[in-house]
């Protein structure tokens, strides 16, 4: 069975999704996304999606809900490189998908992962501290 | 009496075609068409009594639909058009076709002495001319329509730029109503332009919105949320006081940073994308 390699970069994980995405894997990268996150203490996750032509409304709700779960396991996920008709697409099916943060590309993403992770660290030092 | 194969109609265009010619374009000139010269109106009559007779001969009969009225049509639409690009109305195109009856029923009563066959023949004759008159008109509204379809494009097309303002920044000066056609055109081209500059933020200017009522809000909403999922910030400009009056009695919720003059949104692009543009220093006198 096909699987999405999930990389790991410093405090990342990057996922790079080149296949077209059906639901059972996206099921299976949802788990093994969670896994990868307690396994690795991962403080960010980066989804590239610029390969994908069609997203449904089921892989919409899956990145949702990875998002969530990553936000649960205290990583921030940055989705990165949706096109313009997957975006318009998205749109009209009524998915904003706002639990999600997004960035044009990897570069772009990896920026703001970092500003992300340093900001919490940096919050919740000011938290213990106050 | 004509025999099976040539039909009276047929006889007189074969036979008095250059007296049928010249008497329609007398016709023709004495009924208002005096927007068009002589000539041209000579040479489209010839050309249609020549293709009106191979047609006729091709023994297609009175079936205008048939295949070898195809030149027939040709004609007509070449007149159609010059006389659309001339400004004229549709009944005066259709004209054309309608003016050549007189004289041809004229002949056609000179020709047929038999009171019952002449009926029939006019009959026939009018159907077929009338057939062809109502393609004229046809073709008129079809031009028409055309120029309409064609104008729409070069509106949406024109009424929808992005520009890029700034390393990273793109502006989106929207004119006019935004409705759901507008919507997808405008959405399309900021995003494929946030992909092609690679920019970060993209201020929606709505100086040239006449007014936001919850559906234009509602696309405004679409734009920005497409804009968010591809990781482009998006900062609404341009808020006439009017307008900002409407959007809090509406109940409206644009969930977006807005600014009330696109200076105000470029500033505040530039120091989230970390730019400045400052004075260089004392100007000269």
């Amino acid at each position: 069975m096909e699987q999405i390699p999930i990389l790991r970069i410093g405090r990342c994980l990057l996922v790079t999704i080149q296949v077209d995405m059906h639901d059972r894997l996206a099921m299976a990268l949802q788990d093994d996304l969670t896994e990868k996150i307690v396994a690795t203490r991962a403080r960010g996750v980066l989804i590239d999606i610029s390969a994908l032509e069609v997203v449904d409304s089921f892989i919409g709700r899956t990145l949702n809900n990875i998002a969530a779960m990553a936000r649960v396991l205290d990583a921030q996920t940055v989705v990165v490189g949706m096109r313009p008709a997957v975006a318009i697409t998205l749109v009209e099916l009524g998915l904003s998908l706002s639990g999600v943060k997004t960035a044009l590309d990897v570069d772009k993403g990896m920026a703001l992962i970092s500003r992300l992770i340093d900001g919490s660290v940096a919050s919740a030092d000011a938290r213990r501290e106050g | 009496m004509a025999d099976a194969g040539r039909s009276p109609l047929l006889e007189i265009v074969e036979g008095n075609r250059s007296q049928l010619l010249e008497s329609w374009v007398a016709h023709q000139l004495g009924s208002g068409s005096g927007q068009m010269r002589e000539s041209e109106i000579r040479e489209q009559s010839s050309r249609f009594l020549e293709e009106f007779r191979s047609a006729l001969r091709s023994g297609a009969g009175g079936d205008a639909e048939g295949p070898s009225w195809q030149r027939v049509k040709e004609v007509l639409a070449e007149v159609s058009r010059t006389r659309t690009a001339e400004g004229f109305t549709p009944s005066q195109t259709a004209m054309f076709v309608f003016s050549i009856k007189e004289p041809l029923f004229r002949m056609l009563r000179a020709a047929v002495p038999d009171g019952a066959q002449l009926a029939e023949e006019i009959w026939k004759t009018t159907v077929l001319l009338d057939r062809l008159g109502l393609y004229t008109t046809e073709l008129y509204q079809k031009t028409r329509e055309e120029v309409i379809r064609r104008q729409q494009l070069e509106l949406l097309e024109l009424s929808t730029p992005v520009v890029e303002l700034w390393d990273g920044i793109l502006a989106l000066p929207i004119i006019g109503t935004l409705d759901s056609e507008r919507t997808q055109t405008v959405m399309e081209n900021l995003l494929q332009r946030i992909v092609d500059a690679g920019a970060e933020i993209a201020i929606i200017d709505i100086t040239g919105v006449p007014t936001v009522d919850t559906l234009v809000a509602q696309h405004l909403i679409k734009t920005i949320s497409a804009a968010r999922l591809m990781g482009a910030d998006c900062i609404i400009s341009g808020i006439r006081p009017q307008i900002a009056q409407t959007i809090v009695h509406l109940g409206l919720q644009l969930d977006v940073v807005s600014k009330a003059t696109m200076a105000d949104a470029f500033a505040l692009a530039l120091k989230r994308t970390g730019q400045r543009i400052g004075r260089s220093g004392p100007a000269q006198a």
